[in-house]
Parts: structure tokens; C-alpha cells; sequence
């Protein structure tokens, strides 16, 4: 099994092309059968991620089930993967069945439909995989298209405003990315990631149209690297393509978008940002924690006045992400083990959130938050479900939410006194937010006279929620089963980065003597 | 000694042995009927020699005493224009057939325009270039107004040729002034002259040639012309003028760049350099209100050359390589669009209003996908092989020391990708109007799908034109 990761990110445009050449028709059963090709792909998409699982050894902190062949110029078609991405992979595979469930009742253009996911499920997967830095801008840039599509052509209202923002904001910031690939490119000869993290890039101060750059080389690399992972991240300042792109997009494409496409940016700074320009970090780190501070502040903020649901769960995302950034440009063990476990538990927990608005979305078509009310009456399990991942957004202990914002706040706690007493306010902030919408939405009387005939979930509707529930729960109660596994990468990650920021400071001191 | 020189420039004297011959026959016999065959038979005739310039051309020769190159650059040079060429005579057989336009000049003016572009890329001296670039131009006006009652087509002609005359002007006065100062039009002795300190009259002869040849790939600010003659001519021509003409006029800014005043690079990369950044953002930003989809291709090839041009401002092997790579990427996205928008009709009469593709891709799922795939690559998104194009070249602008540039280009490239956009937009997103016809003609179908599979499939290997771009731009840098 030679190669196993690029069999799974493959097998999903496999599934699609299946879908594109052999699928005729637009019937019911021709859409029942695109929505039946789609899940069983990712289904098998998911059992073969198992077996990289299993085959997985957290103790060795090198990348694993490596394949390398040779590519255009210099570039090669690079694979692995360590204790940082196995677990995005795990995250995308796992929810990616559910995403197609959860779509079983789109009916235009369903072929399409299942298309778009599956290939930006391949996508997704070879961002998480690349080891080899134009090889990851290809996938990282390409899922533009599919999530473009998918906003443009099965979102909202105001679809075609939401999804040129998110294209135009996304690509400004990655093509400073690729500049900034292009210069290591030239600088270190190798587009090779493994190599590039043992590579030191130039930091020796110099000056740009008169301003002064501390840092150098490695400053302005960081600073390309963290435009592209900010927007997608998305941290405050230009995090505003978030709330629209989330609004006007179909349910499964929320879900996509909140539980996978915003964890590449905090995967980017551990694969890139951390380990590669370790002094960009550490003089750009300060400016990274207060911005999350705000993020985190602002955004929830702002979330408490907002009256469409996933207006609010959108900006809940922007501060949960705050935490992520919070956590990893910390740089200790406990920040970082804190930012990966956030992240793959945002991934249930805002997936669910987004779940749970289109099951009333598919029944009301309408996300005002005015317009419910009272559903507990009439949609018991609902309210039950939904309950528990507002529990678990909050970050109530025993779900998994906790155990990330914790570890986060131990982490920056260690770091910056202030900026980890500002974070812990939003801890507040987002109990306040997550459970005033619970109340708007599923508690007291039902007086709407269009909500009196509400269903229940259906059938198909709980199953989907079940492995995200025992998913959250088990992190909650079990967080060694994350934490075992990144530690040792983490552990490694961050001794690398102390060596490398500890001789820039005997350099420094020497200079200025 | 003269038949070893002749034995060199053998496809050009093929081809313009051809279309004199074509032309009498045609004259002396039927006429207009003989056309369509004139255009398949010319079209399998550029393949034939692209053929026989790709499998038997080896090494660097020269000619008549040097003012004839046949090296690799050359080469490559011509097989792009050869097949691009072809690959466009073959998709504007029926348009024009079906609009009385096939005039049996039509395949014969653009064999002529071919010959010329043969020699311009070949060219090692002034006298050589510039009879090359005249015998393209001269045969690219009377194509440009082929439509000869039609009022736009004929003012696409006027303009084109008189812009372009004052062009050559330019380039004749930058030309007088090198030969005044170097003593010679040979390039391999102008490159001596300038080997120690140009001398400021050089220097002008070179802003002088450079804003020649700027006209010519529609650079800006000398790319007034490019939008009115795409917009007028007949769209088969357009597609023409967007393809072959803009890779031999960028091969022969290559050429002359680095054969004449390769020694002093620096003198040149600023000038280079500030056409491409006018270029790319005139492009991008220009496009965005444009409603005629001819007009926006106009924009857009502007956009292309500031890239292409990028590569050239680097001065080096690299750069070259990186521009022949973009061109030849460059004109294989423009075939495929271009036999869209020639499959662009309602009620059989061609539209080119932007609007008219509304919500084309419900009627027409496959050729929607094509054209999206299209656009990505023209607006350089991966894993479209228009990204590679740009990758090669912002690498080679970066190893040469423009960082900058580089960085304004892809943000250049940012706001090029919103009219790109806009195009799958009105296609996937927009509302349904009036439906284009469903037919198309199975030739531009075949290009367009050819095309667009070219731009998905090349990112395994880019069919191996990278190592033919690296020995081209070995022979033409060194």
C-alpha cells in the first residue's frame, strides 16, 4: 500500500468523474442515484482514511506513507502526512458522508452538486497531504472553484455578491502566498516542505523604502503566508467574506466551509508559518495574539446582535478561530495541542450548528431568528440536539469545546497575561450569544400561527447528528485520543522553533553589543 | 554556400511558394469557390511544416550571412504560430462560408501573414526583421477588413492600419538611430557595439524599437488599437489576431532583446518592465465594464502580454523560457475560447454580447464546463494550466530580482480574475434569457473541448513543452 493517501484523495474525483461520464438524466432516480455514487464515495473515501489511521504511528515525528514522484521544473508530486494533518484528514473524511447526507434533499442540479463536493473533497484532502509547496498551493487555490460554484449556483438571495467576495478575497490573499512560495523557491532551491522546514531563511534586518524590516526576509515571507491563512482563517480584520459566503450558502456548503475550508488557514501556520520562519513568528506573534484577542471580543460582540442564524453561528466561527490563532502563535505545548484539538472540535460542533439551522431552513426557508420561537413544543429531539452543540459551542465541560478553549487559555496564559484574561471574556460572550439564540429559537410558547404544523427531525435527519454528537462528547470526556496523537509532532514542532528563535536572540544580543 | 542557405530557409520559401500559386490558380480558375478547400489545404500545410521545423531541426544555423537564424527559439516560435494558425483557418471555414466571407484571399492572406511571422522570428538583422514584420502586417490589414461591407470591419482595418504604420514608423526611426550608432543592422554586431558603453543614441534607438514591437503584442499604453479591431473584425479574424500575430511579435521581441542588446540588460529590463505593469493592470482594470465578449478578449490578451512581457523583463534563460511557456499556454486557452464565442449565435447570426450567455450552462452543461474551465485557466487559477504559466513566470521575474514586479502582477492578476468570473457568473448563476442556438459546429466543438481538456490534463506534465521552452531559450540567452 505504496500509495495509500493519494488513493484516498483521489478515490472522491474518481466518484465524480463516475458522476460526470455514466450519470444520465435529471429524474428522481437519476438524483437519487447521484446522491447514492456520492455517499458511497465518500464512504469508501472514509474506511481507506481508517487504514492511514491505523497504519499511523504518532511516536514518529517525520512524515509518514511519504510518496514522492517527480513534477513540472524542479516541483515534485509530494505526499505524507504527520501528527498535525492526519487529523484534518480523519476531520474531512469523517464529515464528508454527512455532508452529502445532509443534502439529500436538494433537487436542482443535483448531479452538479454531488460533483462540486466530491471534487472539493479531493481538494481538500490534498491540501492537508502536500509536501511540496506549489503541489499545496494547487489544491489549497483549486477548492476556490468548487466552493464558488456552490455558493453561486445553490445559494441564497444574495448568492452572486457573497460568492465573488469569497473568490476575490480568498485569491488576493493566496497569490501573495505564491509570491512568497516563488521567492523560497529561488531562495532555497527546493519546493520540498520537509526540507524547507529544516532550511533557514534569511533575518537579518534590512529596509524597504525606508522602513525598517526586523526580521528580514523570514518577516516578509510570514507576512505573505499569513495574508493568504488570515483571510481563509479568517482572523478580524478580514474575516467580513465569512458572514456573507456563510449566509448565502446552501446548508452542506456552511458545513464545508465552517468544519474543513476555515481549518487550512490554522493548518497553513502550523505547516508553514511556525516551522519555516520561525523569527517572522516570533516578531509577528504579538500582533497575531492581540488581533485574536479582538477577534475574539468583536466578533462575539457583534454576534450577539445579529437576527439571521447563521449570521450568528458565522461570527461565532470568526472567535472560535480567534482561539486557534491565539493558541498556536503561543507556541507551547499547551497552546498548539489546544489550537489542532479547537479546530477539529469547531469541526463537529459548527458543522452540527450549521446542520441544525437547515433542518429548520428546509422546513420554514427562512434563517430570521424572529421568525421561530418556541420550537421545543413541537420539535422535542431538536431541541434536544441543538441544546447540546449550543452547550458544546459554549465550551461547556465534558464536550469537546471545552478542552480546546482550556488548553488555549493555558497556552497564551504562559505567554501573555492580558491577552489570555481578554480571550477568557469571550468565553463569557459566547455563552451569552449561543444560549440567547437558544432561547429566541426553541424556548417558549409557540405563538407563530406558520410554526404550528412543525415537524419533528426526521429519521435521516438524526442519524446524521449521531456521530457528531458521540464525536463531540467523546473528545470531551477522552481527549487523549487527539492529544496522543499530535503531542509528539507538537512536542517536536515547538522544540524546533525554540532552537531557531534562541539563536536569533544570541544573535541579536551579539549585534547590539 | 547559397544552397546551403536556401536549404535553411526552406518552409518559409515552401509557404510563400504556396501562396503565390494558390493565388494565381485561384484567380486564373474559380475563384471564390476554391476557397474552402484553399483553407484546409493551407491549414494541413502549416501543420505538415510545423511537422517537419519540429522533427528535423536541429542546432543553430544562420543564413545569409546572419540575417537568418534557424536555432531552437525559432523553432519553437514556429511551430506555435504553424499550429496555432492552422488550428484557427480550420475554425473559421464555416462562419465565414455560412456569411459569404470565405474569400479565396482569406487562407492565402493569412499564409503571407505566416511567412512573415516565419521570418520575423528567424530575423537576425533589421532589414530582415522588419520586412518579416511588414509582410504580416501588411497581409493582417486587408484580413482585419475582410468584411468589406460592414462599417466596423472596414474601421477595424483603417485603424489597425494606420496605427500600425505609425508604428512602423517607430520602429524604422529606433532602427535608423541603432545603425547610425552601432554601424551595422546585424545583430550579432550590434551586440558588439554594445558590448563596452552604449552610446545615448543606441539607447534611444532602443526606446524607440521597444515601443515598435509594444505596439505590436498590444501592450499598453501603445494597445489603443487592440479592443476596436478585435471588436470589428470578424471574429474569426479576431481569434487570428489573438493567437499567432502575438506570439511571433513577443518571439521577435525576444529575439531582438537578447540578440542585439543582450549584453546590456539593464538598459532595457526598466523599459520591459514598465510595459508589463502598465499592461497587466490596464487589462485587468479596462476589462471589468466591457459588454462585448470580443472586446473583453482584447483586454484580456492586453492583461496576457504584460505577463508574457514579465518574463522578458528578467533578462535571462529563464525568462525566455518562461515567456515561450506562457505564449504557447496563452494561445492554446484563446483557440478554445475563440471557438466558443465563434459558436456564439441565436437564430444563426452571431452575438457576442456578454449578457447572451445567461444561464448557458443549463442547456448546454458540457460546452459550459469547457468555457469554465477556460476561464479559470485564463485567469490562472490552479490546477489550470494557465496557473503554470504564471508560476513560471513570477519565478523567473523573482530570480531576476523583481520581486516587485511580481507582486504587482498577481495582484493584477486578482482583479483580471473578476471579469473571468463574471463570465461563468452569467453562465451558472444568471438569470435565463433568450437561449443561444444549441448547435455548434462539430470542427469548434472538437477545438473547444480539445482545448479545455489540454488545460486540465497538462497540469501532469504540460506534454513536456517545458524542456523544448528551456533548450529554445538556451539557444536564443547564452
Amino acid at each position: 500500500m505504496g500509495n495509500i493517501l493519494s488513493l484516498t484523495t483521489f478515490i472522491p474525483l474518481l466518484g465524480a468523474v463516475i458522476l460526470a461520464l455514466f450519470l444520465r438524466g435529471d429524474d428522481a432516480a437519476a438524483q437519487r442515484n447521484a446522491k447514492w455514487v456520492a455517499m458511497v464515495t465518500t464512504l469508501v473515501t472514509f474506511l481507506t482514511s481508517l487504514f492511514i489511521l491505523s497504519n499511523f504511528n504518532p511516536d514518529d515525528t517525520g512524515f509518514q506513507m511519504v510518496e514522492t514522484r517527480s513534477w513540472l521544473a524542479g516541483l515534485q508530486y509530494k505526499m505524507g502526512v504527520d501528527g498535525i494533518s492526519i487529523l484534518f484528514v480523519m476531520l474531512t473524511t469523517f464529515l464528508m458522508p454527512l455532508v452529502i447526507a445532509s443534502c439529500w434533499n436538494v433537487t436542482t442540479r443535483v448531479k452538479e452538486y454531488m460533483i462540486a463536493f466530491l471534487i472539493l473533497e479531493t481538494l481538500m484532502l490534498g491540501v492537508f497531504m502536500a509536501l511540496d509547496l506549489v503541489l499545496f498551493y494547487l489544491f489549497f487555490e483549486a477548492g476556490l472553484i468548487p466552493m464558488f460554484l456552490i455558493i453561486g449556483i445553490w445559494g441564497g438571495k444574495n448568492r452572486i455578491y457573497a460568492s465573488f467576495k469569497f473568490f476575490l478575497y480568498t485569491f488576493l490573499g493566496s497569490v501573495l502566498m505564491l509570491v512568497a512560495m516563488v521567492a523560497m523557491f529561488s531562495q532555497a532551491g527546493t519546493t520540498d516542505i520537509p526540507t524547507l522546514m529544516t532550511f533557514t531563511f534569511g533575518s537579518e534586518n534590512f529596509s524597504i523604502l525606508g522602513v525598517q524590516i526586523v526580521g528580514g526576509m523570514q518577516t516578509l515571507l510570514w507576512l505573505a503566508f499569513f495574508a493568504s491563512f488570515a483571510v481563509k482563517m479568517p482572523m478580524w480584520p478580514v474575516h467580513t467574506w465569512l458572514p456573507d459566503a456563510h449566509v448565502q450558502a446552501p446548508t452542506a456548503g456552511s458545513v464545508v466551509l465552517a468544519a474543513i475550508l476555515l481549518k487550512m488557514g490554522g493548518y497553513g501556520f502550523l505547516r508553514f508559518s511556525l516551522p519555516m520562519f520561525p523569527i517572522g513568528s516570533e516578531v509577528m506573534g504579538p500582533l497575531v495574539l492581540w488581533l485574536s484577542a479582538i477577534a475574539i471580543v468583536y466578533t462575539s460582540l457583534v454576534a450577539l446582535v445579529q437576527e439571521d442564524m447563521k449570521k450568528l453561528i458565522a461570527y461565532s466561527s470568526v472567535a472560535h478561530m480567534g482561539y486557534v490563532t491565539m493558541g498556536i502563535f503561543a507556541v507551547n505545548q499547551q497552546g498548539i495541542d489546544g489550537a489542532i484539538f479547537q479546530m477539529i472540535s469547531h469541526g463537529f460542533i459548527s458543522g452540527a450548528l450549521f446542520l441544525c439551522v437547515g433542518v429548520i431552513y428546509d422546513r420554514m426557508h427562512t434563517r430570521e431568528i424572529d421568525a421561530y420561537g418556541g420550537l421545543v413544543n413541537r420539535m422535542p429531539a431538536y431541541a434536544l440536539i441543538f441544546m447540546f452543540f449550543t452547550m458544546a459551542n459554549v465550551g461547556l465541560p465534558g464536550t469537546s469545546g471545552f478542552i480546546g478553549e482550556f488548553l488555549v487559555l493555558v497556552g497564551i496564559f504562559q505567554v501573555n497575561t492580558w491577552v489570555a484574561a481578554i480571550a477568557t471574556t469571550g468565553v463569557i460572550f459566547s455563552a451569552a450569544y449561543a444560549l440567547w439564540l437558544y432561547r429566541r429559537v426553541v424556548m417558549g410558547d409557540l405563538i407563530k400561527e406558520s410554526l404550528k404544523t412543525i415537524s419533528d427531525m426526521t429519521k435521516r435527519e438524526r442519524v446524521i447528528f449521531v456521530p457528531l454528537v458521540v464525536m463531540t462528547l467523546l473528545l470531551g470526556v477522552y481527549p487523549a485520543l487527539v492529544l496522543d496523537i499530535i503531542g509528539p509532532s507538537v512536542a517536536a514542532l515547538v522544540e524546533n522553533y525554540e532552537t531557531a528563535v534562541a539563536g536569533f536572540e544570541t544573535v541579536g544580543q551579539v549585534a547590539s553589543h | 554556400m547559397i544552397s546551403a542557405d536556401i536549404q535553411i530557409v526552406m518552409p518559409e520559401i515552401l509557404l510563400a511558394v504556396y501562396a503565390m500559386l494558390a493565388l494565381l490558380g485561384a484567380v486564373y480558375t474559380t475563384k471564390d469557390k476554391m476557397a474552402s478547400l484553399l483553407t484546409w489545404v493551407t491549414s494541413g500545410l502549416f501543420v505538415l511544416l510545423a511537422l517537419w521545423i519540429g522533427m528535423n531541426g536541429q542546432g543553430t544555423q544562420t543564413a545569409f550571412d546572419g540575417m537568418f537564424n534557424d536555432d531552437a527559439f525559432a523553432r519553437f516560435a514556429k511551430v506555435t504560430i504553424l499550429l496555432s494558425a492552422a488550428a484557427v483557418l480550420v475554425m473559421s471555414e464555416a462562419y465565414m462560408k455560412r456569411r459569404g466571407l470565405l474569400r479565396f484571399e482569406y487562407p492565402i492572406l493569412v499564409a503571407l501573414a505566416v511567412v512573415g511571422m516565419m521570418v520575423m522570428v528567424s530575423a537576425g538583422d533589421l532589414m530582415a526583421l522588419y520586412m518579416g514584420l511588414e509582410l504580416q502586417s501588411l497581409s493582417l490589414y486587408v484580413v482585419a477588413s475582410l468584411r468589406r461591407d460592414s462599417v466596423k470591419s472596414t474601421e477595424a482595418g483603417l485603424k489597425y492600419f494606420v496605427l500600425g504604420a505609425l508604428s512602423s514608423g517607430l520602429l524604422l526611426y529606433g532602427a535608423s538611430l541603432t545603425y547610425g550608432f552601432a554601424g551595422t543592422t546585424l545583430f550579432s554586431g550590434i551586440i558588439e557595439a554594445t558590448a563596452h558603453h552604449p552610446s545615448l543614441g543606441l539607447l534611444f534607438g532602443i526606446v524607440f524599437l521597444l515601443a515598435g514591437f509594444a505596439f505590436k503584442v498590444s501592450a499598453a499604453p501603445f494597445h489603443m488599437w487592440t479592443p476596436d479591431v478585435y471588436e470589428g473584425s470578424p471574429t474569426p479574424v479576431t481569434a487570428f489576431f489573438a493567437t499567432a500575430p502575438k506570439v511571433a511579435a513577443m518571439a521577435l521581441f525576444a529575439r531582438v532583446v537578447h540578440d542585439a542588446f543582450g549584453d546590456i540588460v539593464s538598459e532595457w529590463q526598466q523599459i520591459v518592465a514598465f510595459l508589463a505593469v502598465v499592461s497587466m493592470f490596464l487589462g485587468a482594470i479596462a476589462a471589468i465594464g466591457q459588454k462585448d465578449i470580443k472586446r473583453l478578449m482584447a483586454y484580456s490578451s492586453i492583461a496576457h502580454m504584460g505577463f508574457a512581457l514579465m518574463g522578458l523583463a528578467a533578462g535571462t534563460a529563464l525568462g525566455v523560457q518562461a515567456m515561450l511557456i506562457y505564449m504557447a499556454i496563452y494561445v492554446t486557452m484563446n483557440v478554445g475560447t475563440f471557438a466558443f464565442i465563434l459558436g456564439m449565435e441565436r437564430d444563426g447570426r452571431p452575438v457576442t454580447s456578454i449578457e447572451s450567455l445567461k444561464m448557458y450552462s443549463k442547456r448546454q452543461p458540457l460546452r459550459a464546463l469547457a468555457m469554465l474551465v477556460l476561464m479559470f485557466s485564463l485567469a490562472g487559477v490552479p490546477p489550470m494550466v494557465g496557473f503554470f504559466g504564471k508560476f513560471y513566470v513570477l519565478r523567473a521575474a523573482y530570480d531576476a530580482g523583481l520581486g516587485w514586479l511580481a507582486v504587482v502582477g498577481v495582484i493584477a492578476s486578482v482583479i483580471g480574475a473578476f471579469y473571468y468570473l463574471r463570465i461563468v457568473y452569467y453562465m451558472y448563476f444568471g438569470e435565463e434569457t433568450d437561449a443561444l442556438d444549441g448547435k455548434m459546429n462539430p470542427v469548434l466543438w472538437t477545438f473547444l473541448m480539445a482545448s479545455a481538456l489540454i488545460m486540465l490534463v497538462g497540469v501532469v506534465n504540460l506534454f513536456g513543452i517545458e524542456p523544448m521552452a528551456a533548450s529554445a531559450a538556451a539557444a536564443l540567452v547564452n
